[in-house]
C-alpha cells in the first residue's frame, strides 16, 4: 500500500507537554555511556550556564518518537509500522534540552514519496517549551518497505 | 584535519539498557527470533543508539557536552550485535570540513562496524566551548 502524497504540508495539533526530568537525562546519558558531569551533576551544568543537567544531543528522540505516534497511527495515512525502517535523522538546535524543560511537539509532514514499491515519509517536529521558546527542530525520514 | 577516532563497544546489555532509557522496545533490538523472522541476520542496534554514539564522539571532539548545534545522519547498514561478552564495536571518525563565518565548525563523520560504513551523510555543526 502506498502513502498518500496529499498529506504533505499537514500539521498536527501540539502534543501534551513532556516534562524533562533530571533522572531521565541521567538514565539516558548512562545508557549511551555519556559521562560528562554536565549530564549528571546540576552544579557542573550550572558552571556551563545551564539551569540544570544538560541532555545529550539525541535525547529529544524520546519526546519526538512518542509524538510521531500521531502520524504513524493516523489511519488515513496508512503506515504499516511493522514494515518501517529508519532512514535519516537530524536535530537542529536553538539551545540544548535541560532538566525542567516542558516540551511541546508540533509535527508536520514535509515529504511523502513512493518509489520502487517503498514509501518514504519525512516529518519535521518543532520542539518548543510550553512558553513558546523554540528548542530544537527534529527531522525524521522513515521507509515503509513494500511487500517483497 | 582529522579528529581522533572514537571506538565504542556495543553489547546486548547496552541495547537492553538503551531500550529502557529511550522507550524504544522494538523486539528486533533484543530478540533474535523476531530479528531473523523479518530477514535480519540477528539482533541489531537501534539506529538511534548508533547516532547517540556519534553524538558522544562529537561532544568529545568539541570538548563540551552542549556544543552540538546540528547533527544529521542517514542509516545505511544495520549494526548487528551478537549475543557474546564482546558484542561488536562501532568506530566513529571525522574530518573538519569548514569553520563557518558565525564561529561554528562543520564535521564530516564516518561510522563503521566490522570495517563497513553504517551511516552516510553524517554531519555535525558544533560551537566552540565557552
Amino acid at each position: 500500500m502506498s502513502l498518500d502524497p496529499s498529506f504533505v504540508g499537514r500539521t498536527y495539533p501540539p502534543t501534551a507537554p513532556y516534562q524533562v526530568g533530571r533522572e531521565k537525562i541521567r538514565e539516558f546519558a548512562a545508557a549511551i555511556g555519556a559521562t560528562d558531569p554536565a549530564h549528571h551533576d546540576p552544579a557542573a551544568a550550572r558552571a556551563l550556564g545551564h539551569p540544570d543537567v544538560v541532555a545529550p544531543p539525541t535525547f529529544p528522540v524520546i519526546v519526538t518518537m512518542a509524538a510521531s505516534q500521531q502520524i504513524v497511527e493516523d489511519p488515513a495515512l496508512g503506515v504499516d509500522y511493522s514494515r518501517v525502517v529508519h532512514g535519516d535523522q537530524r536535530f537542529a538546535y536553538t539551545r540544548p534540552v535541560v532538566a525542567g524543560d516542558e516540551l511541546v511537539c508540533v509535527n508536520t509532514i514535509e515529504e511523502v514519496t513512493n518509489r520502487g514499491g517503498h514509501g518514504f515519509l519525512t516529518t519535521r517536529t518543532d520542539v518548543s517549551t510550553v512558553a513558546g521558546e523554540p528548542v530544537v527542530a527534529v527531522w525524521s525520514k522513515i521507509v515503509v518497505r513494500g511487500e517483497a | 584535519m582529522e579528529l581522533p577516532t572514537q571506538t565504542y563497544r556495543v553489547t546486548r546489555a547496552d541495547l537492553v539498557r538503551y531500550a529502557g532509557a529511550s522507550g524504544d522496545f522494538n523486539p528486533i533490538h533484543w530478540s533474535d527470533r523476531t530479528a531473523t523472522k523479518v530477514g535480519l541476520p540477528g539482533v541489531i542496534a537501534h539506529g538511534m543508539f548508533t547516532m547517540a554514539l556519534v553524538g558522544r564522539a562529537v561532544t568529545t571532539w568539541a570538548g563540551a557536552p552542549d556544543a552540538v548545534v546540528d547533527l544529521n545522519v542517514r542509516f545505511t547498514r544495520p549494526v548487528v550485535v551478537p549475543d557474546t561478552d564482546e558484542g561488536t564495536e562501532v568506530t566513529v571518525s571525522a574530518v573538519v570540513k569548514e569553520f563557518t563565518e558565525d564561529g561554528l565548525t562543520r564535521l564530516d563523520i564516518t561510522a563503521t562496524c566490522l570495517g563497513e560504513k553504517v551511516l552516510s551523510q553524517a554531519r555535525a555543526l558544533v560551537r566552540k566551548p565557552r
